[in-house]
């Protein structure tokens, strides 16, 4: 067992009162109305199935799923229907018995058309028929573990869906040693990890200890920000005795849920910039998603339903739902009791950076931890006035950047600059700034597009390049011809002679 | 795959549910936005000045309504004539009118005013290109260009009469570019004039309440210092530009004290004058001060290094407006060498990658 020496010192100063006080934390961070008292006490119920299911193809972050199945197939529930291509990849599974009616394009929730299966859901199947289709966990060395993780489908349910087998084994060089889990919620609004820790703490528990095996850690913490009490106190009643597993009540703030962020907030180690949390020693996984590995082990059954939070003053009657996967918006939103009429904006994950949803026909995703409604009252923007340098967003920005002075350069359109002076890849577009901003600066939406502009130049500047070597390379071609066109008639000449 | 023509695309769309649907908005995240506008700002800092003019209504007259107003009307006629559609109702003009209006003395005549206010926004801001454009605090520029303009009207002090509020001093309604006439006026001298000409000290308290001669504004230091707590702790100012330029000015003066026992004390030199009004109000204005904290102290110790040099060694018996308008003009160069330390990175290796 890891040596508790390890475990930072508490702080100093004013910092060390705001920790005694509130819990331990990172800097800066913003307070947004918090919002969850619409669902937070209601226990998670189970949807029924819907008539239809689309179940895009790219559900996860790396390759999208390489599709098997065939229109007209009849599907079990569990059945696959696209295969992992590649390692950062897993496969997508039928959640309801019934019949594809069609392979195609589809509405997805990241705003594009992307290929999708769409499934007629059979009203009288009994969707419970198949055996088990992930092993049992007992017995299972660590890589038949991941490959069970992977083959089940599981990514992080935290919104990212990065495939959850490759957190789990990390380069061999790379030390790991404490897990972290996530448990913040930090995003307004959103209570389904809350539910799960108040719901399912065993199977948290259960789910780190697979974890821990996989890693080879043994030690893990759990952060949970202290506006869910309740969730603590299940926690820590239900902690397996042979397992090393804290439970740190953090401050309320967001981003506390931001993965470098809980880092800093529970071992007091900065990520450096540009990369991962192992180099710090730490493998950060959501509480959803480490629910969702023990869920898999449990029932036996690949991931295929989630929980979502609906919820929101747009929505008649939030709740926190148990859907499978692929379910479309407009049925989740229906049992919900539909949209009031003073809806604006359908928004999957949570208010802060969660994605806009302008049709109610995209469905459900592995990775969509929440549907919140929002009315006029939070939608309602007044003009954007020019920035007085209030320095709001900088105390605001948990990365230290310097947000005024980039939204000025990316109204100029100098995205370099942003990125050479100013640290524009640091910024994680968690919001803070905008949502600060008293002149009503869209600053997180300037740097989304500067972070996509300096793409495109890159690109561009690629492409110029290959471009130059290409013509330089005919160039030379052309010369080495001429120069040979023109020995040819001296040889000649020599040969003739 | 096959395109969307005939996956059921067209048979899709509505109809399937049985709920109304709005229509819904695509805009970008974060989708909750705090409370604080740039107007409220704006309208909480002239609020917090409204103590400061009712203590110079009791000290100098009703007249300085008029000053005040004078000031006021020419910031916003000209923001509202010449700035951008609706510019007026954020308030920024409303502060710079106002806060002029404090910096000049009781009796000042109205057209000059009202010059000083039309000059300062005009030239002090829109020039530059308005809200959040400006280098220089467009209240202490039109100071700066009254002071050039009429040295003699705005270094007449008509003497503190606390209580008689109906009384009107001064040439208020002097006609414009007319020699003045003589105006039967009881004049004061300022503290610090009274110090730097007579070598005499005005009382401590005299100084703390504010019954003293002076420009409306820098009499009452208790009100000002209450307006700018409550600032402060709404989070609408930045505490370390005036707690820096105090603990400059008054650690300087215990030091220039040490070799000069004629140099006044630290609490004279910091309620005396300007200087509260100036580091409160002026220095502390959002546009014209560093973003970064680390660059707050660095300007804060900046005016306050300025404002006992001026006052030690210039000719002028004040300096508060000149120091904070040159360290304005230092701001980008304060901004460049203390943006913050990144999370995740060393200070100052920006580009360790690059080389």
């Amino acid at each position: 067992m890891a040596t508790r020496t390890d475990r930072r010192a508490p702080k100093r100063g004013l910092a060390g009162l705001g920790e005694l006080l509130f819990g331990p934390s990172f800097r800066h961070g913003v307070h947004p109305p918090e919002a969850k008292g619409l669902t937070e006490a209601l226990p998670i119920r189970r949807m029924p199935f819907p008539e239809e299911i689309v179940l895009p193809l790219r559900q996860h972050t790396g390759a999208p799923s390489r599709v098997i199945a065939s229109v007209d197939d009849r599907v079990e529930r569990g059945d696959v229907l696209g295969v992992a291509d590649g390692y950062v990849s897993v496969p997508v599974h039928a959640s309801a018995s019934g019949v594809i009616k069609d392979i195609g394009w589809w509405p997805h929730p990241s705003g594009t058309m992307d290929t999708a299966v769409r499934i007629q859901v059979d009203r009288f199947a009994p969707q419970l028929t198949r055996p088990r289709i992930v092993p049992e966990w007992r017995g299972l060395t660590p890589d038949q573990v991941r490959k069970a993780v992977q083959n089940a489908g599981v990514v992080g349910l935290g919104g990212a869906a990065f495939p959850t087998h490759v957190k789990l084994n990390p380069p061999k060089e790379t030390a790991i040693e404490v897990l972290l889990i996530n448990g913040a919620e930090c995003e307004p609004y959103l209570t389904s990890d809350h539910r799960v820790m108040v719901e399912y703490p065993e199977r948290v528990h259960f789910g780190i200890r697979v974890m821990m095996q996989c890693l080879g850690v043994d030690r893990a913490v759990i952060g949970v920000e202290n506006n869910k009490p309740d969730a603590i106190a299940r926690l820590r009643e239900t902690i397996p005795e042979d397992l090393d597993i804290e439970v740190i009540g953090l401050t309320v703030k967001y981003p506390q849920g931001a993965e470098k962020m809980l880092i800093k907030a529970v071992t007091g180690r900065e990520v450096p910039s540009g990369k991962l949390p192992m180099h710090v020693g730490a493998v950060v996984q959501n509480v959803g998603s480490i629910a969702a590995i023990a869920e898999v082990f449990e029932t036996g059954y690949p991931l295929i339903e989630r929980i979502v939070t609906v919820t929101g003053p747009g929505v008649r009657k939030p709740q926190n739902l148990i859907v499978p996967v692929g379910t479309k918006t407009r049925d989740v939103l229906d049992f919900c009791g539909g949209l009031t009429p003073d809806a604006t904006e359908v928004i999957f994950g949570g208010p802060m950076m969660g994605v806009p949803q302008p049709d109610l026909d995209v469905p459900v995703m592995k990775g969509t931890s929440g549907i919140v409604v929002l009315t006029e009252k939070e939608s309602a923007r007044p003009q954007a006035l020019a920035c007085i340098s209030c320095a709001r967003c900088l105390a605001a920005c948990p990365m230290f950047l310097n947000p005024s002075r980039l939204g000025q350069m990316a109204q100029l359109g100098l995205f370099e600059r942003m990125a050479e002076e100013y640290h524009l890849e640091d910024c994680m577009l968690c919001g803070s700034c905008s949502y600060v901003c008293p002149s009503n600066i869209p600053l997180a939406q300037m740097f989304a597009l500067g972070k996509a502009g300096l793409r495109r130049a890159q690109q561009r500047a690629r492409e110029e390049q290959a471009e130059k070597e290409r013509l330089e390379k005919e160039a030379a071609a052309r010369d080495q011809a001429e120069r040979e066109a023109a020995q040819e008639p001296a040889r000649k000449e020599r040969e003739v002679a | 795959m096959r395109p969307w023509r005939g996956t059921g695309w067209e048979d899709r769309s509505g109809g399937e549910g049985t709920m109304e649907e709005p229509r819904l908005r695509l805009m970008a995240a974060p989708h909750l936005h705090a409370q604080d506008s740039t107007a409220r700002i704006m309208w909480s800092v002239v609020a917090t000045l409204v103590p400061v003019v009712l203590a110079a209504v009791w000290f100098f007259g009703a007249g300085v309504l008029l000053v005040i107003g004078a000031a006021m009307l020419g910031a916003m006629l000209v923001e509202r004539l010449l700035g951008p559609g609706g510019a007026i109702r954020d308030g920024s003009a409303a502060i710079t009118g106002l806060l002029l209006g404090l910096t000049l003395p009781p009796g000042f005549p109205l057209w000059m005013a009202f010059i000083g206010g039309a000059f300062g926004i005009g030239f002090g801001k829109l020039i530059f290109g308005g809200l959040g454009q400006n280098i220089f605090n467009p209240a202490l520029l039109g100071r700066a260009f009254l002071q050039a303009a009429f040295p003699t009207a705005i270094t007449t002090w008509p003497a503190v009469r606390p209580g008689e509020v109906l009384t009107f001093q001064g040439d208020l309604l002097a006609a414009p570019l007319m020699t003045p006439a003589e105006v039967d006026v009881v004049t004061q001298a300022t503290p610090l004039g009274l110090w730097k000409f007579e070598g005499e000290v005005t009382g401590l308290w005299d100084l703390f309440v504010g019954a003293t001669g002076g420009s409306l504004g820098e009499t009452s230091a208790i009100l000002i210092l209450l307006g700018g707590a409550y600032l402060v702790a709404r989070n609408y100012m930045n505490w370390r530009i005036p707690v820096g330029i105090f603990a400059t000015v008054g650690l300087l003066s215990i030091l220039f004290g040490l070799f000069d026992p004629t140099f006044p004390g630290p609490l004279f030199m910091i309620f005396s004058g300007g200087l509260v009004l100036g580091a409160v109000y002026m220095a502390t204005d959002m546009v014209t001060s560093p973003i970064t904290n680390g660059g707050a102290w660095i300007f804060a110790f900046g005016i306050g290094f300025l404002v006992v040099l001026i006052r030690g060694w210039g000719g002028l018996p004040e300096g508060v407006m000149y120091a904070i308008l040159i360290m304005n003009a230092l701001v980008p160069f304060i901004e460049r060498i203390t943006q913050p330390r990144v999370f995740g990175k060393e200070r100052g290796v920006k580009k360790a990658e690059a080389a």
